[in-house]
Order: C-alpha cells, then structure tokens, then sequence
C-alpha cells in the first residue's frame, strides 16, 4: 500500500520506544527483553513500519504495547493464529511474535503447534517464567513438579512441559533459548531468528520478580553460570565450565559429561551441529537439564530449505493466475448458463 | 432422442422426491433433475436432505437420503410440502418418505431391493409391495433398477459391481421420461465430470440414463407423462444457484467491488465447508485461503488478515460460533472489518447437524460478552446469498466492524434459477482508510458513520498499536470509567446508524390490514406462498422479509403497527419474537417449528387462518 519507505539505515533503538509508560513489575525481566529487541529492530536492515508485533495475554504480551512499530494484542492464546493471518495477507512483514508460558503453552499450545509445522517466516519469543504472573501467581505448565503456588498450596503435580521439546516436537525449523540476563545473547539470537526463513521459536529464560524469583539461578547467576551453562556454538565442540574442561560425549543414545584430559580430547566430544536434519541430536539437548546436565544456550536447530505456508500459498495462488482467467463476470455465469429472452 | 407421440397432461408445476440409500447417489440424481428442469425453463426450488453419516449400514433407516425438488411455470418459493412423486430406491427409503405421499402419487420403487434382508432391515416384516390396499393406494411402478441397469450395461467394460452402481440414472432418466425434462444436461454432466479420466464410467452412465428413459416409452404403466412449461421471467441469462455458491461468488464480487484481497479462514463444518472448498478453487482470483487448525484460530487468521488490509471471511455453522465467540468481541473492541458466516444448522451442541434451523439468531445478536452490539443480516433464499455477502462487505468496510451473516442448511444447499447480475452493475463499496497526510488518531471517527479509519501494516508513519484492552480516542490503553462508557455507546451508535441507509422495507401485499408476518432468512419462500395464496383467496394478510436484524429498519416499527396482529413464524422457539417484543412492546405471536425441517406451505396457511377468521 505504501509507495515510500522510512530510510532503515538511520533507525536506532529511539525510534522503536513508544511514549506510553512501561508497566511490569520492578526488576522484571521483560524489560531485558524489550531492550533487546529494541536494540535489534534498528540493525536488521528493515523499515520500522514493516515491523508487526503480535501478541496473546499475559504480563509478556503487553509488549506490543511498547513498541512503536504495527502492533496488536489479542486474546489469550491466540497470536499465532493472528500472526499467521498478518503474514499471510502480506509476507512482506515482519512478523514478531511474543507469547508466555502460559499463553503460548497451556492455552494457546494448539496453536503455536499448527505456527510451527507449517513454517511462516515469523520470530516467536516465549518468555518462560515457569508461572502466572499477571493472574498473580498460580503454577503453569512450565513449572516444576511440586510447585507450590496460591492454586497449588502442596504442590502442583503435573509433568511439565519442556519448550525447546515441544518445539523440536512440532518440527520446528529454528529452536533457540536465550536468557533475560544476557543482552548480548539475546541480540545475536533475535538477529538470527530474522534472519532465519521459517518460524524462529525462541526460547526466552525469564525472571518473574514477585512470583517466582530466581527461578532460573542455576542458569543466570554469575557464579555459577559457566559451569552450569552449555553455551552453543555452530561447529564447536560441547564444552563448558570455567576451566573449559568439561564435555558432553555421547555414550550410545546417551549424553554423559566428561572431563577433558586423561585420553578424552576434544575429538571424542559432540561437535554442535543445528544444521542436521535428523532432529535426534537437537532432542538430546533439548533434554539436557540441570542438576545432571549443564542447560543448553543458544540455537539448537536451524534447519534451512523448507518452504514457508506463505510462499507455498502465493506460489499457488500466482500458479492458478497464469493459468487462468480472472474474469468475475465468466465466473458468475458458469458453464451451465442459459438465456431468456 | 425420439419424441413420444403419446399426449402430455399439462401441469403448473410437480415435486419430486428421489431417496435412496446414502451410497446411492440420490443428491446427484436430484442435482441433475434440477439442472435438466432449469435447462427446460422451469422455476425451481430444491431440498437436500441426507443423514449425518456419511455411510450409515446399507439399508437401514438411518442411511437414507433424500432429494426433492419443486418445479414449475410460475414462481416457485418452495421445493414443496409434499412429492407428487416419490423415487425409492430401496423398502428403508419407502418407509422413511411413504407418509408424505398422498393417495395417488406416483410410487416408482426397486423391486429387486425389496428382499427379506432389506425389508427387516427397514423394520418391515412382509413387503408392503404383497398389501393389495398398499398397491391400489398409489399408482405404483416396479422397475428391477439392478436388472434392467445390468441388461442395459451387457457390452461395457466396467466391473459388475461398478455397472450396479449405475442405477440410479436409470430411475433419473425414467423420471425424465415421465416429466419430459431434456436429457443433454445430464449427458454434459457425464462427459465433464468423466468423459476424460473415466470415459467408460461416462459412457455407461450415458446409456443407462438412455435406457431408463426409453422404458418409459415402451412401458404401459407409464403412459400418464406430465408437462410442465416455460416460467415467465425477466430476461437475462440465467443459472442454477446453490446458496453455499452464491455466498462463494458474492464475496468474491465484494472483495473485488472493495479493491481489497479476499483471505477466508476456515475450519471444515457441515453445512458451510462447501464454502471453504469453494473458494479454495479459486486461487486464479487471488484468493487466499486458509484452512485452519480450529474454529477460533480460523478467526484468529482472519482478523490478522484483516489489521493488515485484506477483506476477510469466515464461515461456520453454530459450535463454530460459540468458539469464535471471544475473537468476534476482539474484533469489535479493535473495530476491525470481517465477515463471519453462520450456516445454521440444527443444535445446541452437535444437536442436527445435516438439518436446518434458524435457532442462532439470539446467539449472532448477543454472544459475545460485554456491551458488544453487531450488524447481523441473514439470507432469505439461495440466490440472496450473493447479495448478502456484498451486503456484509459494505457494512463491514464502510463501518469498520466485524458483521455476522446468517445462512441456514435450507438456503445453503437449496438451488434455485439466478438471474446473473452485469458486473458493471455491481454497487462500489467504500473503504475506510486513514490518510497518510494528516496525523493518524486511531479512534478519531468518521462524522457520519462513526467508523474509525484504517492504517495497513506498511504504510510509513502510520505504525499504531490496537488490543483488546479498552482504549482512548488515540488508541492508548484506558481505564478511564467515562472513557469506557463513551467507547461503549459510540460502538453501539455506529452500529445503529446502519439503518439509515436502509431501503425501505418491502411489503408483498397492502400496507395495512388484518394480519401482517414477519419472517427472515429462509422460510422466505414458505412464508410468501402462504400469504400470496391467502391473499388470492381475498384475506387481509401482508408479509415482510427481514434482510437487517440489527440494526432492524427504521421503518419497521411503524409498519407493524398498521396491522391489528403480528405474526412471525421461525424456526425456533421465538428468537425475532423475543427481539421485536422488547424492542417495540408489540404483542407479536410466535409460530415456532424445531424439526431440522422448513415450514410447509400448508401448515403456515393454517396456522395464519387461526388468526384472519
């Protein structure tokens, strides 16, 4: 519809903020977040008013709100099919996509299944923090097994459900988690989800400040992050640790660490691979979770080549065109027509 | 093809009703009868009507399907109140249809399935066809359909069990015989649907047809032949319609006379899924179609599509709705325009889902939570359905809100003769779009129609955010209790100024008198032949067709109370009776009727004489 475009090359981070006040919580992570993705828009070389931000409900999906760019904030559990809908009708969006654990997982895990399989190029980020907070602090299907929580007082005894596995699950084609913590990180992640063709599913560790705080210590923490922390690097083997002499070998269909020294070099580690199209590596790591394992940061999968729905559909669509006439009047009088005079 | 010399009885019109088991093609044969009588010049109106399973046991009473259509040299409204003819392929389609024949109607049934196992199947315990009062009640005709199907198939290449299957055109062009209906349609249809992939099925089905209808010329039982003349109507051309196609093609036509891109989203439901198919095949016109995980995510897609320009569409029948039900009211707190359709069917719950009802007016009136007022039309025959879907455009675009057009099984799968509209005739609808010159407030409102103005994802400048949390007249987020209330009323006027440009309501006979009735949506044609017919019998009886049921037009009111009674026949327990009531403290009567069935002429005409004498 627009002829002219606003020059992406001056963008800065300014012209994404929006006037309205921020309102979550002090100390919440969802400003990290916003930060990062207000300092990402400006560098990916698109006009601001191509940017389309979707949302469900949640303390999460308020985020539209903040951005000054195309936005909408729908009901709960429903952006994918909203997402889908701006992507389809103009593929020439981007489309940023963000959801919680609750919505994106309970009410709206339907959904983001059907987003995923059918691979738009849209960025889903799923702020994970393991609870309802703008409900005010009921366990969700993050949480722990005996999460006591005000509608679970003995704990809640429902398996959760792990993100990156749902997603691997739906056969993603890009599977990553980040955390609120690492700015940097997350920058580089975002950036990699635009820049992947398909759905980008992020996962984002987030700290919910008033309901369940340090809930993702045993990743964030300075002191014991580089021990605890499996950061991934595209053809690098699995190492971590702050002495770097901790690895992750595989033992059959099991990972098991190791350390480094005494006959086990770097050749007998898992070299980090997203690329690869059996997804049973990325499912291994997606498993991997504190206390037994160090927790996997980074991008797990990013599978180039599928075709996105929207391209396939256009594709169709321009196929049928250049086959045949759009004539409505032919239409309205079909083959079987016949005239009274 | 011979002409018989034996005399035509000439008659104005006949229905005929073919039933047979749900694998017998009883819905194809009916479609052809009609194509070959709207060929022949005949005003029609047909009446599918077939089983929730799509295979129940062969046999039994619960897989019978039926197909009956009225046709005639006047205006037809209706497919008939009952056959003056029935087709029975089977003892379980006689006994389910027998009752609506009456004495002396034409009974064409297949002997050779009128065997023990099929007989207590459909619950007989000896053949009706042995009961000599059964016999002398209607003029019967035994044909052994498989036999003469098989005699008549002797030298073609297909498998026996496949050639069996034939038999259904066989009984289709005895009927033609007996009706004097062209059999070149019919022919077409073969070689269209399978003179290429299957040129053997064609030719089969062919000389099967041919051979039904040449019995009829050597049969003696069959000598009664019936003619049914040329329909006078306006010239023009013409074809025949279902309501499901002509919704397909109307919003076709309204995405192009809007100069928006079509997207429907939908979700596969009996009776609106032919429009998802419909217009899944209509990829050459740009159309984006979309079939989505669910009922909600259909509207979820829908209203994506919308925010970022394009004329959007759902349709679906009632459990549909109640899921679309939370998304609709986003739609009207964000006022973006899209069309959702309600093909009612049968319910609550799954209730009936392959027979008709009208029973979600109050749900399109008033489901959503909140103070959420919509425009809702509903389509009073199958051909209306193309001018409701541009209707629905207009109101959707020009007022920048969601609108629910009603359609019901009745409508949707009835067909009947439409004169094709010019194109260049068609009305332009009007967008609402925000300007980019000037500073784009969201909820800043056209003066007129208080609709807000549009920003599409793209356009420079004009980036706002939209949600379903109340908002200011610049689009921030309120809780401001003043605010909400205004936002809430100037919703509900902007709704409520539609009916300004309405027409006025047309009245089918005098402006004033004894008894007027209202009706809507498709009880359209039983309605208007049972006040016609009471007119010409010299009662004071007027009758109105709601198009609008809200905003209802202005001048409905007044008309109403020109008349001593009001009446207002519904398939339902008394939903617009509930509306018209509270809305203009009239004692309007309600005639409800809750069966999957649409009205018969006859039970209208008397249930109105209750209240002329």
């Amino acid at each position: 519809m627009s002829i002219t475009t606003t020059d992406e090359s001056s963008l800065t981070k300014k012209d994404f903020v929006t006037p309205n006040d921020v309102r979550w919580c002090p100390g919440c992570g969802d400003y990290a977040i916003l930060n990062a993705v207000q300092r990402t828009l400006p560098e990916l070389d698109i006009p601001r008013e191509k940017f389309v931000v979707v949302s469900g409900i949640g303390c999460s999906s308020r985020f539209p709100y903040y951005m000054n760019t195309y936005g909408f904030h729908t009901i709960h559990g429903r952006a994918p099919t909203v997402a889908t809908g701006v992507k389809v009708a103009n593929p020439d969006l981007s489309v940023w996509m963000i959801t919680g654990d609750g919505d994106g997982l309970s009410i709206g895990a339907n959904h983001l299944l059907h987003l995923l399989r059918r691979n738009l190029d849209i960025n889903v980020l799923l702020f994970n923090n393991r609870i309802y907070g703008l409900t005010k602090g009921q366990y969700s299907p993050t949480s722990e097994v005996g999460k006591k929580t005000k509608s679970t007082p003995v704990g809640s005894v429902d398996h959760p459900i792990n993100p990156l596995l749902f997603a691997l699950g739906s056969e993603a084609t890009f599977v990553a988690r980040t955390t609120d913590t690492d700015m940097k990180h997350m920058v580089e992640t975002f950036k990699a989800a635009q820049a992947h063709k398909g759905t980008s599913f992020v996962e984002v560790f987030q700290n919910c400040v008033i309901f369940n705080n340090k809930t993702f210590d045993t990743v964030t923490s300075r002191d014991v992050k580089q021990d605890q922390v499996l950061s991934l690097e595209e053809g690098k083997p699995l190492i971590f640790g702050a002495n770097r002499d901790k690895g992750i070998r595989l033992n059959g269909l099991d990972p098991e660490i190791v350390t480094l020294g005494d006959g086990i070099g770097q050749d007998d580690l898992l070299i980090h691979q997203p690329r690869n199209s059996n997804s049973a590596y990325a499912n291994i790591l997606a498993q991997m979770t504190y206390p037994t394992f160090p927790t996997p940061v980074g991008i797990l999968r990013q599978l180039d080549g599928r075709e996105t729905y929207e391209d396939a559909l256009v594709q169709q669509i321009e196929h049928a065109q250049s086959n045949g006439s759009d004539n409505l009047q032919e239409l309205l009088t079909g083959q079987n027509s016949w005239i009274v005079e | 093809m011979t002409q018989s010399t034996d005399s035509f009885e000439e008659i104005d019109s006949a229905v005929v009703r073919f039933a047979g088991d749900s694998g017998d093609g009883m819905q194809t044969v009916g479609e052809r009868f009609t194509d070959s009588s709207a060929f022949a010049g005949n005003d029609i109106a047909t009446l599918p009507d077939f089983p929730a399973e799509i295979r129940a046991p062969a046999g039994t009473l619960a897989g019978v399907s039926g197909f009956q259509l009225q046709f005639g040299n006047s205006k037809i409204l209706t497919p008939g109140d009952a056959p003056d003819a029935l087709v029975a392929m089977n003892p379980a389609a006689l006994r389910a249809n027998i009752s609506d024949l009456p004495e002396g109607g034409m009974l064409v049934v297949n002997i050779d399935s009128f065997k023990s196992m099929n007989l207590k199947k459909a619950g007989y315990e000896s053949s009706p066809l042995d009961d000599e009062d059964f016999r002398k009640k209607y003029h019967l005709i035994e044909l052994d359909l498989t036999g003469l199907t098989k005699e008549a198939l002797k030298d073609s290449p297909l498998k026996p069990s496949d050639k069996v299957r034939c038999k259904n055109f066989f009984a289709l062009g005895f009927m033609y015989y007996v009706y004097g209906r062209p059999l070149e349609p019919t022919l077409k249809f073969f070689e269209d649907k399978w003179g290429k992939r299957l040129p053997d099925l064609a030719q089969a089905n062919s000389q099967v047809l041919k051979a039904g209808h040449n019995l009829g010329d050597t049969m003696e039982t069959a000598r009664n032949r019936y003619q049914v003349s040329k329909a006078p109507v306006e010239a023009g051309v013409y074809r025949k319609i279902s309501g499901n196609e002509a919704l397909v093609y109307g919003l076709v036509a309204a995405a192009k006379q809007s100069n928006r891109e079509l997207l429907y989203s939908g979700y596969p439901i009996t009776p609106a899924s032919p429009v998802l198919e419909g217009l899944s095949h209509l990829k050459k016109f740009g159309i984006k179609c979309v079939q989505a995980e669910d009922e909600i995510a259909a509207m979820g897609v829908a209203l994506g599509a919308s925010f970022a320009g394009d004329l959007t569409v759902c349709a679906t029948s009632g459990p549909g709705m109640c899921l679309k039900s939370e998304f609709i009211g986003l739609a009207s707190i964000t006022e973006l325009p899209l069309i959702i359709c309600n093909v009612q069917r049968g319910g609550p719950s799954t209730g009936l889902p392959t027979k008709t009802e009208q029973s979600d007016l109050l749900q399109a009136l008033f489901s959503r939570h909140g103070d959420c007022p919509l425009p809702v039309i509903a389509a009073h025959s199958p051909s209306d359905c193309f001018d409701c879907a541009i209707e629905a455009a207009r109101i959707a675009l020009t007022y920048m809100t969601p609108v629910i057009l009603l359609s019901d099984l009745y409508v949707a799968n009835g067909s009947e003769p439409w004169r094709v509209p010019n194109v260049s005739d068609l009305p332009v609808i009007e967008n609402s779009f925000a300007s980019t010159e000037e500073e784009y407030v969201i909820y800043r409102r056209n003066k007129e129609t208080l609709a807000r103005s549009q920003a599409i994802p793209g356009q420079v400048g004009l980036e706002h955010r939209i949600g379903g949390l109340e908002k200011g007249e610049d689009g921030g987020v309120s809780y401001d209790p003043d605010n909400h209330e205004e936002m809430s009323l100037v919703r509900a006027q902007k709704v409520a100024r539609i009916s300004k440009t309405l027409d006025p309501i047309h009245i089918q006979g005098e402006s004033e008198g004894d008894l007027l009735v209202i009706g809507w949506g498709g009880t359209y044609g039983a309605i208007s032949s049972a006040s016609r017919n009471l007119r010409d019998e010299g009662f004071s009886i007027s009758n109105i067709h709601l198009r609008h049921l809200n905003p209802l037009p202005d001048d409905l009111g007044e008309i109403m109370s020109r008349f001593k009674k009001v009446i207002v026949p519904e398939l339902n327990l008394g939903q617009l009776n509930v509306i018209l009531r509270a809305k203009y403290l009239v004692d309007v009567i309600s005639y409800g009727k809750l069966q999957g069935k649409p009205f018969k002429v006859a039970e209208l005409h008397k249930k109105f004489l209750e209240y002329l004498r």
